[in-house]
């Protein structure tokens, strides 16, 4: 009988680790795929060519990104402009100064934003977002500015909740301590809580870049997806992953392989902003 | 441990029955036709081969997209029975057998209330080569042309480059969307867009303009007058064989014909 139980035990932990592992072999083949599809014309058209190429005519045999790499990190900054800056706020708000039922009401409200669909987003920012800027800024309206901003909106969720992890998990003593020096709740959060909370605030901010840069759906909708790098904030551009979406469909040989190439500087770049995000953290937690 | 390995092997059965299941069904004991390419010619394909099947009840049809290009090259792979293709075929894919099954415009739409109603070729050249980049110089008040392309590889990219273009490039600044409904989406909203779609798609949200005096019209493609057409093409790798050629000859028939001209495309016999 306790043979039985001891087997079923070992039985149970041994499916959970494939189960767990299996996540990694997911990774592992992610990486192998996009690296075996996007390496050989890096290493047919050379790295240069590809990376700091400025024009992108794949079926004439340019494949050049540059243009898209420069956009990429000009909407991701747009949306942490937006972003950062109401992100942390309302992580403040949550963590110092509201009340259990604020609480109650804006943190499942925040969980829903995280919830609604990117083509959602999209949807409402061609709709509303395009004309408000087409009528009074003027430009197309497919630009710059409309991306960063429903890019911003797109973030918050991630701003938020890990900033607002960090902000709590300052010790109490602190904030005992600062109070009973005299301090106000505002010089307490100002000059104890958001210093000793920086790595996580900053993690925060870069995981929430690591999803503008990543997103896909709403960006080609709003984006415009001209290939010139945009020279202010009216103008259309497009992204690494709108220039991916965009041009799947009908990709076949080297201009397939281009968009794998596009694939690779993204991930490279995501696994940068990743690694930063958890050293961040983890430095933190070292402390 | 041989539990773990009975679930490995579990887990590697399961994908294969599902396969298994989907490929059995609705095929079974039918002859069945692959149609892939063209995501423009994808639509009317289906179309007809909807109504082919209801006839003959023995056959099966798939029909794919993937692209003009992707079309071309498993026609030549052999990995279809028939390509779809909405561009005229290049010298190396002059191989394969060419059959036009009906023709289709390009119209050059603006939004419904742009007083501009007629361009040249060479002023919608200018336009989309980022030479004439302003309504002024077309005519209209002084505001930027937002000038609205398709996605490299497309098909219709690739018809308006040739019969448009004619070797000048598209401009980088030129917004790009990826199907026609998008083009039209965007010239539809935004009243200084400009934009190029399938003729067969143009209804009362955008105005097509003229083009060198012809407006684009059924009538005006038939009589040769309106250039800007494109040949939608079915291609074969060598004489098709009997199952493929049944439908393209009911393609090629007056009903199926009808049904092309129905959805506003031009017949081969017209």
């Amino acid at each position: 009988m306790i043979d039985r139980t001891v087997l079923k035990e070992h039985f149970v932990k041994w499916v959970l680790v494939a189960f767990a592992l299996s996540s990694l072999l997911f990774l592992f083949l992610i990486f192998a795929f996009i690296l075996g599809e996007g390496l050989p014309l890096f290493l047919k058209v050379g790295a240069k060519k590809i990376i700091f190429g400025m024009k992108w005519a794949p079926t004439k045999g340019y494949f050049g990104i540059f243009p898209m790499i420069i956009s990429s990190f000009l909407v991701t900054l747009g949306a942490l402009t937006i972003g950062a800056p109401l992100g942390l706020s309302c992580a403040i708000y949550l963590s110092e100064y509201s009340g259990k039922r604020m609480k109650m009401l804006l943190k499942p409200a925040i969980e829903l934003l995280a919830g609604i669909p990117s083509v959602v987003f999209g949807f409402l920012g061609v709709i509303y977002i395009v004309p408000l800027v087409r009528n009074y800024l003027g430009g197309s309206g497919f630009s710059l500015i409309s991306t960063s901003l429903v890019l911003g909106v797109m973030i918050l969720p991630t701003i938020i909740s890990i900033s607002f992890d960090a902000l709590v998990s300052v010790p109490k003593t602190y904030r005992e301590a600062s109070a009973a020096m005299g301090a106000t709740k505002w010089q307490t959060i100002y000059k104890v809580i958001i210093p000793s909370a920086k790595s996580g605030i900053l993690a925060s901010f870069i995981l929430g870049m690591g999803r503008a840069i990543g997103e896909t759906m709403a960006v080609i909708m709003i984006a415009g997806n001209a290939l010139k790098i945009p020279t202010s904030l009216l103008d259309p551009l497009r992204t690494l992953t709108g220039n991916i979406a965009l041009e799947l469909a009908y990709a076949t040989g080297d201009h397939r392989l281009a968009l794998f190439s596009t694939g690779v500087v993204l991930m490279i770049i995501i696994m940068a902003l990743n690694y930063i995000a958890n050293f961040g953290i983890k430095r933190k937690i070292a402390k | 441990m041989h539990m773990l390995l009975r679930l490995f092997v579990l887990l590697a059965v399961i994908p294969g029955l599902c396969v298994a299941c989907g490929n059995t069904g609705s095929n079974a004991g039918k002859q069945s036709i692959t149609v892939a390419g063209s995501t423009s010619v994808m639509p009317f394909t289906e179309k007809l081969a909807e109504h082919f099947m209801i006839d003959s009840k023995d056959t099966a049809i798939d029909v794919q997209g993937g692209g003009s290009t992707a079309g071309v090259q498993a026609t030549i792979n052999r990995t279809v029975d028939i390509g779809m293709s909405s561009r005229e075929l290049k010298d190396d894919e002059k191989v394969l057998n060419r059959i036009v099954i009906c023709h289709d415009g390009i119209a050059v739409v603006v939004h419904r209330d742009n007083p501009v109603t007629a361009l040249t070729l060479d002023e919608i050249r200018g336009v989309f080569s980022g030479k004439i980049s302003n309504w002024r110089q077309l005519g209209w008040v002084n505001r930027k042309i937002d000038a609205v392309s398709r996605e490299e590889g497309s098909g219709t990219r690739g018809a308006f480059e040739e019969l448009v273009m004619k070797g000048r490039e598209i401009d980088d600044a030129t917004m790009v969307q990826d199907s026609n409904g998008s083009v039209k989406e965007v010239v539809a909203t935004d009243p200084y867009a400009i934009g190029y779609i399938s003729m067969g798609l143009v209804d009362s949200k955008v105005k097509p303009v003229s083009i060198n005096g012809i407006r684009p019209s059924l009538a005006t493609i038939r009589s040769g007058k309106y250039r800007i057409v494109r040949p939608f093409l079915y291609l074969t790798n060598g004489e098709p064989d009997k199952r493929a050629r049944r439908f393209i000859d009911y393609v090629l028939s007056k009903d199926g014909q009808r049904i092309l001209r129905n959805e506003g495309l031009v017949g081969v016999h017209d």
